[in-house]
Protein backbone atom coordinates (compact mmCIF):
# COMPACT_ATOMS: atom_id res chain seq x y z
CA UNK A 1 0.00 0.00 0.00
CA UNK A 2 1.45 3.52 -1.11
CA UNK A 3 2.18 5.60 2.00
CA UNK A 4 -0.15 8.31 0.53
CA UNK A 5 -3.13 6.08 0.78
CA UNK A 6 -2.20 5.35 4.17
CA UNK A 7 -2.22 9.27 5.25
CA UNK A 8 -5.84 9.66 3.44
CA UNK A 9 -6.98 6.65 5.04
CA UNK A 10 -5.87 8.09 7.88
CA UNK A 11 -7.77 11.28 7.65
CA UNK A 12 -10.72 9.28 6.35
CA UNK A 13 -10.81 7.78 10.04
CA UNK A 14 -10.49 10.90 11.85
CA UNK A 15 -12.81 12.52 9.33
CA UNK A 16 -15.87 12.22 11.74
CA UNK A 17 -13.85 13.58 15.11
CA UNK A 18 -12.41 16.41 12.82
CA UNK A 19 -16.07 17.28 11.78
CA UNK A 20 -17.87 17.64 15.46
CA UNK A 21 -14.36 19.63 16.35
CA UNK A 22 -14.41 22.01 13.65
CA UNK A 23 -18.56 22.58 14.78
CA UNK A 24 -18.26 22.62 18.26
CA UNK A 25 -14.82 24.57 18.98
CA UNK A 26 -13.21 25.70 15.19
CA UNK A 27 -16.47 27.77 14.15
CA UNK A 28 -17.21 29.22 17.87
CA UNK A 29 -13.71 29.93 18.44
CA UNK A 30 -13.62 31.99 15.11
CA UNK A 31 -17.14 33.52 15.68
CA UNK A 32 -15.63 34.59 19.39
CA UNK A 33 -12.58 36.49 17.33
CA UNK A 34 -15.61 38.07 15.03
CA UNK A 35 -17.92 39.43 17.96
CA UNK A 36 -14.90 40.84 19.79
CA UNK A 37 -14.64 43.20 16.83
CA UNK A 38 -17.94 44.29 17.55
CA UNK A 39 -20.16 45.48 19.87
CA UNK A 40 -22.54 42.81 19.23
CA UNK A 41 -25.55 42.21 22.44
CA UNK A 42 -26.16 38.82 23.44
CA UNK A 43 -29.91 38.92 22.42
CA UNK A 44 -30.86 40.86 19.46
CA UNK A 45 -28.40 43.57 18.13
CA UNK A 46 -25.95 41.76 15.42
CA UNK A 47 -23.62 44.78 16.34
CA UNK A 48 -21.30 46.90 14.09
CA UNK A 49 -17.39 46.60 13.43
CA UNK A 50 -15.56 48.67 16.15
CA UNK A 51 -12.45 47.48 15.74
CA UNK A 52 -10.15 47.40 18.66
CA UNK A 53 -12.35 49.28 21.19
CA UNK A 54 -13.27 46.75 23.30
CA UNK A 55 -9.97 45.73 23.73
CA UNK A 56 -8.57 49.25 24.22
CA UNK A 57 -11.75 49.64 26.27
CA UNK A 58 -10.87 46.15 28.42
CA UNK A 59 -7.04 46.72 28.92
CA UNK A 60 -7.18 50.66 30.24
CA UNK A 61 -10.04 49.68 32.64
CA UNK A 62 -9.08 49.03 36.05
CA UNK A 63 -11.78 45.58 36.12
CA UNK A 64 -9.91 43.89 34.00
CA UNK A 65 -5.92 44.41 36.10
CA UNK A 66 -8.05 43.88 39.48
CA UNK A 67 -9.66 40.54 38.07
CA UNK A 68 -5.98 39.15 36.56
CA UNK A 69 -4.78 39.76 39.97
CA UNK A 70 -7.23 37.91 41.75
CA UNK A 71 -6.65 35.01 39.27
CA UNK A 72 -3.15 35.14 39.52
CA UNK A 73 -3.51 35.27 43.18
CA UNK A 74 -5.41 32.06 43.63
CA UNK A 75 -4.17 30.20 40.73
CA UNK A 76 -0.51 30.66 42.34
CA UNK A 77 -1.18 29.96 46.33
CA UNK A 78 -3.65 27.29 45.40
CA UNK A 79 -1.87 25.61 43.03
CA UNK A 80 1.60 25.71 45.21
CA UNK A 81 -0.45 24.76 48.40
CA UNK A 82 -1.40 21.64 46.34
CA UNK A 83 1.92 20.55 45.02
CA UNK A 84 3.52 21.08 48.59
CA UNK A 85 0.75 18.91 50.24
CA UNK A 86 0.46 16.78 47.68
CA UNK A 87 4.36 15.53 47.42
CA UNK A 88 4.71 15.15 50.99
CA UNK A 89 1.29 12.96 51.65
CA UNK A 90 2.96 11.10 48.74
CA UNK A 91 5.85 10.85 50.95
CA UNK A 92 4.13 9.59 53.92
CA UNK A 93 1.99 7.07 51.60
CA UNK A 94 4.91 5.55 50.10
CA UNK A 95 6.28 4.52 54.13
CA UNK A 96 4.90 1.30 55.52
CA UNK A 97 2.26 1.54 58.25
CA UNK A 98 -1.05 0.21 59.41
CA UNK A 99 -4.05 0.50 57.05
CA UNK A 100 -1.72 2.00 53.71
CA UNK A 101 -3.64 0.29 51.33
CA UNK A 102 -7.16 1.93 53.22
CA UNK A 103 -5.33 5.52 53.13
CA UNK A 104 -4.35 5.52 49.28
CA UNK A 105 -7.93 4.28 48.56
CA UNK A 106 -9.51 7.20 50.21
CA UNK A 107 -7.31 9.57 48.30
CA UNK A 108 -9.38 9.12 45.55
CA UNK A 109 -12.87 10.44 47.31
CA UNK A 110 -11.63 13.99 47.10
CA UNK A 111 -11.20 14.17 43.07
CA UNK A 112 -14.02 11.71 42.96
CA UNK A 113 -16.68 14.01 45.10
CA UNK A 114 -18.04 16.74 42.05
CA UNK A 115 -17.03 20.00 41.77
CA UNK A 116 -20.50 21.41 42.50
CA UNK A 117 -20.95 19.35 45.26
CA UNK A 118 -17.65 20.07 46.71
CA UNK A 119 -18.00 23.86 46.75
CA UNK A 120 -21.82 23.25 48.54
CA UNK A 121 -20.07 21.45 50.75
CA UNK A 122 -17.66 23.68 51.94
CA UNK A 123 -20.27 26.46 51.66
CA UNK A 124 -21.83 24.75 54.27
CA UNK A 125 -19.49 24.46 56.53
CA UNK A 126 -18.25 28.07 56.48
CA UNK A 127 -21.99 29.16 57.13
CA UNK A 128 -22.24 32.44 58.95
CA UNK A 129 -24.90 30.93 61.26
CA UNK A 130 -25.36 27.44 61.49
CA UNK A 131 -21.36 26.14 59.97
CA UNK A 132 -19.73 23.62 61.35
CA UNK A 133 -16.02 26.15 61.42
CA UNK A 134 -17.36 28.39 63.29
CA UNK A 135 -19.05 25.89 66.19
CA UNK A 136 -15.56 23.71 65.61
CA UNK A 137 -13.39 26.95 66.20
CA UNK A 138 -15.79 27.39 68.92
CA UNK A 139 -16.20 25.05 70.98
CA UNK A 140 -12.33 24.64 71.28
CA UNK A 141 -12.25 28.08 72.40
CA UNK A 142 -10.23 29.27 69.11
CA UNK A 143 -12.82 31.66 68.02
CA UNK A 144 -14.87 34.26 70.47
CA UNK A 145 -17.78 34.29 68.12
CA UNK A 146 -19.15 33.58 64.81
CA UNK A 147 -17.91 34.92 61.59
CA UNK A 148 -19.04 34.93 58.45
CA UNK A 149 -16.00 33.61 56.23
CA UNK A 150 -17.12 33.70 52.74
CA UNK A 151 -19.21 37.18 53.42
CA UNK A 152 -15.82 39.06 54.43
CA UNK A 153 -13.44 40.04 51.65
CA UNK A 154 -10.56 39.55 54.46
CA UNK A 155 -11.37 35.74 54.67
CA UNK A 156 -13.57 35.26 51.50
CA UNK A 157 -10.60 34.24 49.27
CA UNK A 158 -8.71 32.09 52.04
CA UNK A 159 -11.56 30.27 52.48
CA UNK A 160 -12.22 29.29 48.62
CA UNK A 161 -8.80 28.44 48.26
CA UNK A 162 -8.65 26.05 51.42
CA UNK A 163 -11.90 24.39 49.86
CA UNK A 164 -10.31 24.33 46.34
CA UNK A 165 -6.91 22.13 47.63
CA UNK A 166 -8.96 19.57 49.97
CA UNK A 167 -10.34 18.40 46.63
CA UNK A 168 -7.44 18.86 44.63
CA UNK A 169 -4.42 17.50 46.48
CA UNK A 170 -5.09 14.40 46.59
CA UNK A 171 -4.54 13.95 42.87
CA UNK A 172 -1.12 14.95 43.03
CA UNK A 173 -0.56 13.26 46.25
CA UNK A 174 -1.55 10.09 43.89
CA UNK A 175 0.42 11.38 40.89
CA UNK A 176 3.57 11.62 43.24
CA UNK A 177 2.54 8.52 44.94
CA UNK A 178 2.78 6.40 41.29
CA UNK A 179 6.44 8.39 40.71
CA UNK A 180 7.41 7.23 44.23
CA UNK A 181 7.27 3.84 42.88
CA UNK A 182 9.07 3.85 40.10
CA UNK A 183 11.87 4.46 41.69
CA UNK A 184 14.24 1.75 41.71
CA UNK A 185 14.84 0.08 44.70
CA UNK A 186 18.21 -0.57 44.41
CA UNK A 187 19.07 3.38 44.06
CA UNK A 188 17.30 3.93 47.87
CA UNK A 189 19.36 1.16 48.46
CA UNK A 190 22.52 2.10 47.85
CA UNK A 191 22.38 5.77 48.72
CA UNK A 192 21.59 4.29 52.37
CA UNK A 193 24.84 2.79 51.97
CA UNK A 194 26.53 5.54 51.14
CA UNK A 195 24.96 7.07 54.09
CA UNK A 196 23.19 10.12 52.20
CA UNK A 197 21.45 12.20 54.53
CA UNK A 198 17.21 11.73 54.20
CA UNK A 199 17.45 15.32 52.47
CA UNK A 200 20.19 14.30 50.04
CA UNK A 201 18.31 11.18 49.59
CA UNK A 202 15.11 13.15 48.31
CA UNK A 203 17.06 15.68 46.51
CA UNK A 204 19.17 13.87 44.62
CA UNK A 205 17.84 10.50 44.13
CA UNK A 206 14.06 10.57 44.00
CA UNK A 207 13.34 13.86 43.04
CA UNK A 208 14.60 13.37 39.56
CA UNK A 209 11.64 10.81 39.23
CA UNK A 210 9.42 13.15 40.49
CA UNK A 211 10.21 16.01 38.29
CA UNK A 212 8.50 14.88 35.35
CA UNK A 213 5.15 13.88 36.17
CA UNK A 214 5.07 16.39 38.98
CA UNK A 215 5.86 19.48 36.56
CA UNK A 216 2.47 17.97 33.80
CA UNK A 217 0.48 17.97 37.04
CA UNK A 218 1.44 21.48 37.77
CA UNK A 219 0.94 22.76 34.31
CA UNK A 220 -2.55 20.86 34.55
CA UNK A 221 -3.36 22.27 37.51
CA UNK A 222 -1.99 25.78 36.94
CA UNK A 223 -4.60 25.67 33.84
CA UNK A 224 -7.22 24.48 35.52
CA UNK A 225 -6.93 27.25 38.25
CA UNK A 226 -6.34 30.68 35.85
CA UNK A 227 -9.57 29.09 34.40
CA UNK A 228 -11.61 28.37 37.44
CA UNK A 229 -15.11 29.33 37.52
CA UNK A 230 -17.47 26.03 39.13
CA UNK A 231 -15.93 26.54 42.95
CA UNK A 232 -15.99 30.09 42.57
CA UNK A 233 -19.98 30.63 41.18
CA UNK A 234 -21.27 28.48 43.93
CA UNK A 235 -19.64 29.68 46.99
CA UNK A 236 -19.46 33.20 46.72
CA UNK A 237 -20.18 34.37 42.49
CA UNK A 238 -16.86 36.45 42.37
CA UNK A 239 -17.94 38.84 46.06
CA UNK A 240 -17.76 39.76 48.26
CA UNK A 241 -16.87 43.44 47.01
CA UNK A 242 -15.67 41.67 43.72
CA UNK A 243 -13.04 39.90 46.28
CA UNK A 244 -13.00 36.69 44.33
CA UNK A 245 -14.11 37.62 41.04
CA UNK A 246 -11.58 35.82 38.57
CA UNK A 247 -11.33 36.36 34.87
CA UNK A 248 -13.94 33.83 33.72
CA UNK A 249 -16.12 35.47 36.16
CA UNK A 250 -16.06 38.61 35.05
CA UNK A 251 -15.97 36.89 31.56
CA UNK A 252 -19.55 35.60 32.63
CA UNK A 253 -20.77 38.60 34.09
CA UNK A 254 -20.38 40.75 30.77
CA UNK A 255 -21.49 38.12 28.10
CA UNK A 256 -24.17 36.64 30.48
CA UNK A 257 -25.02 39.09 33.06
CA UNK A 258 -24.81 42.41 31.02
CA UNK A 259 -25.41 40.99 27.61
CA UNK A 260 -22.94 42.61 25.98
CA UNK A 261 -21.26 39.53 23.74
CA UNK A 262 -19.13 41.82 21.66
CA UNK A 263 -16.78 42.98 24.85
CA UNK A 264 -17.56 39.89 26.64
CA UNK A 265 -15.66 37.74 23.35
CA UNK A 266 -12.54 40.14 23.18
CA UNK A 267 -12.29 39.56 27.33
CA UNK A 268 -12.65 35.82 26.95
CA UNK A 269 -9.85 35.68 23.90
CA UNK A 270 -7.58 37.71 26.33
CA UNK A 271 -8.15 35.26 28.96
CA UNK A 272 -7.65 32.38 25.96
CA UNK A 273 -4.30 33.67 24.61
CA UNK A 274 -2.89 34.19 28.36
CA UNK A 275 -3.59 30.48 29.13
CA UNK A 276 -2.07 30.05 25.73
CA UNK A 277 1.43 31.71 26.69
CA UNK A 278 0.83 29.94 30.26
CA UNK A 279 0.91 26.82 28.35
CA UNK A 280 3.77 27.44 26.34
CA UNK A 281 5.98 28.74 28.76
CA UNK A 282 5.74 25.43 30.88
CA UNK A 283 5.72 23.49 27.69
CA UNK A 284 9.21 24.56 27.42
CA UNK A 285 10.03 24.34 31.12
CA UNK A 286 8.69 20.21 30.88
CA UNK A 287 10.76 19.52 27.72
CA UNK A 288 13.68 20.99 29.99
CA UNK A 289 12.84 18.83 32.92
CA UNK A 290 12.30 15.68 30.60
CA UNK A 291 15.65 16.23 29.45
CA UNK A 292 17.85 16.86 32.56
CA UNK A 293 15.62 13.86 33.36
CA UNK A 294 16.74 11.86 30.80
CA UNK B 1 13.50 -2.83 53.88
CA UNK B 2 15.34 -0.81 57.09
CA UNK B 3 13.82 -1.50 60.37
CA UNK B 4 12.20 1.39 61.98
CA UNK B 5 12.37 3.11 65.18
CA UNK B 6 9.66 2.86 67.65
CA UNK B 7 9.30 6.65 67.52
CA UNK B 8 9.50 6.69 63.79
CA UNK B 9 6.64 4.20 63.69
CA UNK B 10 4.90 6.22 66.02
CA UNK B 11 5.06 9.56 64.27
CA UNK B 12 4.26 8.10 60.67
CA UNK B 13 1.17 6.37 62.36
CA UNK B 14 0.30 9.46 63.54
CA UNK B 15 0.64 11.46 59.97
CA UNK B 16 -1.38 9.17 58.69
CA UNK B 17 -4.59 9.03 60.92
CA UNK B 18 -3.89 13.04 60.35
CA UNK B 19 -4.53 12.80 56.53
CA UNK B 20 -7.41 10.42 57.02
CA UNK B 21 -8.83 13.19 58.91
CA UNK B 22 -8.51 15.55 56.81
CA UNK B 23 -9.73 13.94 53.67
CA UNK B 24 -12.55 12.11 55.73
CA UNK B 25 -13.79 14.50 57.85
CA UNK B 26 -15.60 17.00 55.08
CA UNK B 27 -17.25 13.81 53.71
CA UNK B 28 -18.29 12.73 56.75
CA UNK B 29 -19.97 15.81 57.96
CA UNK B 30 -21.96 16.02 54.58
CA UNK B 31 -23.13 12.98 55.24
CA UNK B 32 -24.44 13.69 59.01
CA UNK B 33 -26.30 16.57 57.98
CA UNK B 34 -28.03 14.64 55.17
CA UNK B 35 -29.55 12.38 58.44
CA UNK B 36 -29.31 14.95 61.20
CA UNK B 37 -33.29 16.57 62.01
CA UNK B 38 -33.18 20.00 60.56
CA UNK B 39 -33.34 21.13 64.41
CA UNK B 40 -30.14 19.58 65.39
CA UNK B 41 -28.32 21.28 62.44
CA UNK B 42 -29.85 24.83 63.71
CA UNK B 43 -28.46 24.13 67.06
CA UNK B 44 -26.20 25.86 69.18
CA UNK B 45 -23.88 24.66 70.13
CA UNK B 46 -23.96 22.50 67.19
CA UNK B 47 -24.73 19.15 67.60
CA UNK B 48 -22.18 16.79 65.99
CA UNK B 49 -24.21 13.37 65.58
CA UNK B 50 -28.00 13.72 65.24
CA UNK B 51 -29.83 12.63 68.44
CA UNK B 52 -32.02 10.69 66.18
CA UNK B 53 -30.86 9.64 62.83
CA UNK B 54 -33.36 10.91 60.23
CA UNK B 55 -33.59 9.69 56.40
CA UNK B 56 -36.55 11.39 55.32
CA UNK B 57 -34.87 13.46 53.33
CA UNK B 58 -33.20 10.68 50.96
CA UNK B 59 -37.14 9.19 50.74
CA UNK B 60 -38.09 13.04 50.12
CA UNK B 61 -35.31 13.72 46.96
CA UNK B 62 -36.42 9.81 45.33
CA UNK B 63 -40.40 10.64 45.60
CA UNK B 64 -42.14 10.96 42.62
CA UNK B 65 -44.83 13.24 43.60
CA UNK B 66 -45.79 16.08 41.45
CA UNK B 67 -43.88 19.52 41.64
CA UNK B 68 -42.44 18.07 45.02
CA UNK B 69 -38.52 18.68 45.95
CA UNK B 70 -38.18 14.98 44.67
CA UNK B 71 -39.71 15.35 41.41
CA UNK B 72 -37.15 18.01 40.52
CA UNK B 73 -34.57 16.10 41.67
CA UNK B 74 -35.46 12.96 39.63
CA UNK B 75 -35.97 14.85 36.64
CA UNK B 76 -32.34 16.50 37.29
CA UNK B 77 -31.19 13.17 37.77
CA UNK B 78 -32.72 11.74 34.94
CA UNK B 79 -31.30 14.93 32.70
CA UNK B 80 -27.42 14.01 33.83
CA UNK B 81 -27.21 10.38 33.26
CA UNK B 82 -29.15 11.15 29.67
CA UNK B 83 -26.14 13.80 29.02
CA UNK B 84 -23.70 12.18 29.91
CA UNK B 85 -24.54 9.00 28.76
CA UNK B 86 -25.18 10.34 25.40
CA UNK B 87 -21.41 12.66 25.27
CA UNK B 88 -19.96 9.50 26.62
CA UNK B 89 -21.07 7.46 23.69
CA UNK B 90 -20.55 9.90 21.13
CA UNK B 91 -16.83 10.72 22.35
CA UNK B 92 -16.04 7.02 22.47
CA UNK B 93 -17.39 6.50 19.15
CA UNK B 94 -15.51 8.83 17.39
CA UNK B 95 -12.37 8.51 19.16
CA UNK B 96 -11.96 4.25 18.73
CA UNK B 97 -11.46 5.44 14.29
CA UNK B 98 -9.95 8.64 15.01
CA UNK B 99 -6.93 7.21 17.80
CA UNK B 100 -6.50 4.09 15.64
CA UNK B 101 -5.26 5.80 12.72
CA UNK B 102 -3.28 8.39 14.88
CA UNK B 103 -1.52 5.21 16.58
CA UNK B 104 -0.97 3.62 13.29
CA UNK B 105 -0.14 6.98 10.76
CA UNK B 106 2.34 8.97 12.72
CA UNK B 107 2.47 11.52 10.02
CA UNK B 108 -0.77 13.01 11.09
CA UNK B 109 -0.13 13.14 14.81
CA UNK B 110 -0.02 17.07 14.98
CA UNK B 111 -3.62 16.82 14.13
CA UNK B 112 -4.40 15.20 17.89
CA UNK B 113 -1.92 17.39 19.06
CA UNK B 114 -4.22 20.68 18.13
CA UNK B 115 -7.05 19.02 19.38
CA UNK B 116 -5.84 18.66 22.76
CA UNK B 117 -4.60 21.52 22.81
CA UNK B 118 -7.58 22.67 22.84
CA UNK B 119 -7.84 21.52 26.39
CA UNK B 120 -6.28 24.92 27.19
CA UNK B 121 -9.17 27.09 26.09
CA UNK B 122 -11.39 28.25 28.53
CA UNK B 123 -14.67 27.34 28.09
CA UNK B 124 -16.00 31.18 28.51
CA UNK B 125 -13.98 31.40 25.15
CA UNK B 126 -16.34 29.19 23.36
CA UNK B 127 -20.00 30.55 24.82
CA UNK B 128 -20.97 32.81 23.58
CA UNK B 129 -21.30 31.88 19.79
CA UNK B 130 -22.56 28.37 21.15
CA UNK B 131 -25.22 30.02 23.21
CA UNK B 132 -25.98 32.10 20.08
CA UNK B 133 -26.07 29.15 17.86
CA UNK B 134 -28.05 27.13 19.90
CA UNK B 135 -30.60 29.75 20.71
CA UNK B 136 -31.16 30.36 16.62
CA UNK B 137 -31.90 26.93 16.09
CA UNK B 138 -34.37 26.50 19.38
CA UNK B 139 -31.86 24.32 20.74
CA UNK B 140 -31.26 25.73 24.19
CA UNK B 141 -32.62 23.74 27.22
CA UNK B 142 -31.96 20.41 25.30
CA UNK B 143 -30.11 17.25 26.74
CA UNK B 144 -29.21 16.66 23.28
CA UNK B 145 -27.77 19.90 22.05
CA UNK B 146 -25.90 19.76 25.66
CA UNK B 147 -24.29 16.40 25.18
CA UNK B 148 -22.54 17.97 21.84
CA UNK B 149 -21.29 20.78 23.65
CA UNK B 150 -19.79 17.97 26.23
CA UNK B 151 -18.08 16.61 23.14
CA UNK B 152 -15.58 19.85 23.40
CA UNK B 153 -13.77 18.51 26.50
CA UNK B 154 -14.81 15.17 26.31
CA UNK B 155 -13.30 13.85 23.11
CA UNK B 156 -10.32 15.28 22.73
CA UNK B 157 -9.56 13.00 25.93
CA UNK B 158 -10.94 10.28 25.01
CA UNK B 159 -8.97 10.47 21.59
CA UNK B 160 -6.10 10.71 23.40
CA UNK B 161 -6.75 8.03 25.82
CA UNK B 162 -7.25 5.68 23.17
CA UNK B 163 -4.62 6.42 21.09
CA UNK B 164 -2.18 5.76 23.89
CA UNK B 165 -3.92 2.49 24.38
CA UNK B 166 -3.80 1.72 20.29
CA UNK B 167 -0.10 2.05 20.90
CA UNK B 168 0.40 -0.77 23.38
CA UNK B 169 -1.16 -2.83 21.14
CA UNK B 170 1.49 -4.69 18.36
CA UNK B 171 0.98 -3.96 14.48
CA UNK B 172 2.20 -7.35 13.53
CA UNK B 173 -1.63 -8.65 15.06
CA UNK B 174 -2.98 -6.88 12.73
CA UNK B 175 -0.87 -7.30 9.78
CA UNK B 176 -1.49 -10.73 9.79
CA UNK B 177 -4.62 -10.80 9.84
CA UNK B 178 -4.62 -8.75 6.88
CA UNK B 179 -2.43 -11.25 5.33
CA UNK B 180 -5.12 -13.89 5.65
CA UNK B 181 -6.97 -11.27 3.58
CA UNK B 182 -9.22 -9.63 6.43
CA UNK B 183 -9.86 -5.90 5.11
CA UNK B 184 -9.35 -3.42 7.41
CA UNK B 185 -12.73 -3.20 9.02
CA UNK B 186 -13.07 -6.91 9.65
CA UNK B 187 -9.30 -6.48 11.31
CA UNK B 188 -10.12 -3.97 13.72
CA UNK B 189 -13.17 -5.81 15.31
CA UNK B 190 -11.88 -8.96 15.20
CA UNK B 191 -8.60 -8.44 16.49
CA UNK B 192 -7.90 -5.02 17.00
CA UNK B 193 -10.86 -3.94 19.06
CA UNK B 194 -11.28 -7.06 21.72
CA UNK B 195 -7.43 -6.14 22.57
CA UNK B 196 -8.43 -2.83 23.12
CA UNK B 197 -11.78 -3.37 25.34
CA UNK B 198 -10.24 -2.44 28.88
CA UNK B 199 -8.60 1.25 27.18
CA UNK B 200 -12.19 1.83 25.86
CA UNK B 201 -13.91 1.19 29.27
CA UNK B 202 -11.64 3.85 31.05
CA UNK B 203 -12.10 6.02 28.66
CA UNK B 204 -15.73 5.99 29.00
CA UNK B 205 -15.63 5.65 32.36
CA UNK B 206 -13.03 9.41 32.41
CA UNK B 207 -15.39 10.80 29.88
CA UNK B 208 -18.82 10.19 31.77
CA UNK B 209 -16.92 11.08 34.85
CA UNK B 210 -16.06 14.66 32.91
CA UNK B 211 -19.85 15.13 31.90
CA UNK B 212 -21.29 14.41 35.06
CA UNK B 213 -18.98 17.25 36.69
CA UNK B 214 -19.60 19.65 34.05
CA UNK B 215 -21.47 22.98 35.33
CA UNK B 216 -20.71 26.00 33.33
CA UNK B 217 -22.11 24.85 29.72
CA UNK B 218 -25.19 23.21 31.66
CA UNK B 219 -25.97 26.62 33.96
CA UNK B 220 -25.73 28.50 31.01
CA UNK B 221 -27.47 26.46 28.27
CA UNK B 222 -30.04 24.68 30.74
CA UNK B 223 -33.18 26.37 32.23
CA UNK B 224 -36.09 24.05 33.77
CA UNK B 225 -36.72 20.28 33.94
CA UNK B 226 -36.70 19.22 30.79
CA UNK B 227 -32.71 19.82 30.90
CA UNK B 228 -31.21 21.05 33.85
CA UNK B 229 -28.65 18.96 35.45
CA UNK B 230 -28.06 17.36 38.79
CA UNK B 231 -24.71 20.28 38.75
CA UNK B 232 -27.26 23.21 38.41
CA UNK B 233 -30.01 21.74 40.54
CA UNK B 234 -27.52 21.11 43.94
CA UNK B 235 -26.17 24.81 42.99
CA UNK B 236 -29.27 26.26 42.67
CA UNK B 237 -30.67 24.89 45.92
CA UNK B 238 -27.41 26.06 47.79
CA UNK B 239 -27.47 29.43 46.38
CA UNK B 240 -31.67 29.65 47.20
CA UNK B 241 -33.49 30.36 50.29
CA UNK B 242 -33.34 26.53 51.06
CA UNK B 243 -33.66 26.81 55.10
CA UNK B 244 -32.81 23.26 55.41
CA UNK B 245 -29.33 22.59 54.98
CA UNK B 246 -29.47 18.63 55.53
CA UNK B 247 -31.70 18.81 52.20
CA UNK B 248 -28.94 20.39 50.28
CA UNK B 249 -26.33 17.72 51.92
CA UNK B 250 -28.50 15.41 50.71
CA UNK B 251 -28.59 16.10 47.25
CA UNK B 252 -24.83 16.28 47.31
CA UNK B 253 -24.31 12.89 48.58
CA UNK B 254 -26.76 11.42 46.22
CA UNK B 255 -24.78 13.21 43.23
CA UNK B 256 -21.86 12.29 44.90
CA UNK B 257 -22.21 8.44 44.80
CA UNK B 258 -22.25 7.48 41.45
CA UNK B 259 -18.45 8.82 40.98
CA UNK B 260 -17.31 7.85 44.39
CA UNK B 261 -18.35 4.48 44.23
CA UNK B 262 -16.71 4.44 40.69
CA UNK B 263 -13.35 6.02 42.21
CA UNK B 264 -13.29 3.55 44.77
CA UNK B 265 -14.28 0.25 42.60
CA UNK B 266 -12.04 1.25 39.93
CA UNK B 267 -9.00 2.52 41.69
CA UNK B 268 -6.98 0.84 39.74
CA UNK B 269 -7.58 1.67 36.45
CA UNK B 270 -8.16 5.24 36.82
CA UNK B 271 -5.10 6.17 38.61
CA UNK B 272 -3.32 4.09 35.99
CA UNK B 273 -5.12 6.22 33.55
CA UNK B 274 -4.41 9.33 35.26
CA UNK B 275 -0.45 8.80 35.86
CA UNK B 276 0.23 7.58 32.26
CA UNK B 277 -0.64 10.79 31.34
CA UNK B 278 1.50 11.98 33.92
CA UNK B 279 4.49 10.23 33.11
CA UNK B 280 4.06 10.22 29.22
CA UNK B 281 2.94 13.98 28.83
Amino acid sequence: MSSTWLTTRAWLLMLPLLAVMIAVIGWPMAETVRLSFTDAKLVGLTGHFVGLDNYAKILSGSNFRGTLSTTAFFAIVSVGIEMVLGVLAALLLNQQFYGRTLLRALMILPWALPTIVNATLWRLIYNPEYGALNAALTQLGLLGEYRSWLGEPGSAMAALILADCWKNFPLVALIALAALQSVPRDLIAASLVDGASALNRFRFVILPYLAGPLMVALVLRTIEAFKVFDIIWVMTRGGPANSTRTLSILVYQEAFSFGRAGSGASLALIVTLMVTLLALAYGALVRKAAGSAA
Amino acid sequence: MERQSLARKIALHAAALLLAAVILAPLVWLFVMSISPPADLAAKPLRWWPEAVDFSRYRLLLSTVENSAGAAFLAALRNSLLVAGTATIAAVLLAIPAGWAVSRTPSIGWSLGLIIGTYMLPPVALAVPLYMALAHFGLLNNVFSLALVYLTILAPFTTWLMKSGFDTIPRDIEAAAMMDGAGLFATLRIVTLPLAMPVVATSALFAFLLAWDEFFYALLFTADQRAKTLTVAIADLAGGRVSDYGLIATAGVLAALPPVLVGLFMQRALISGLTNGGVKG
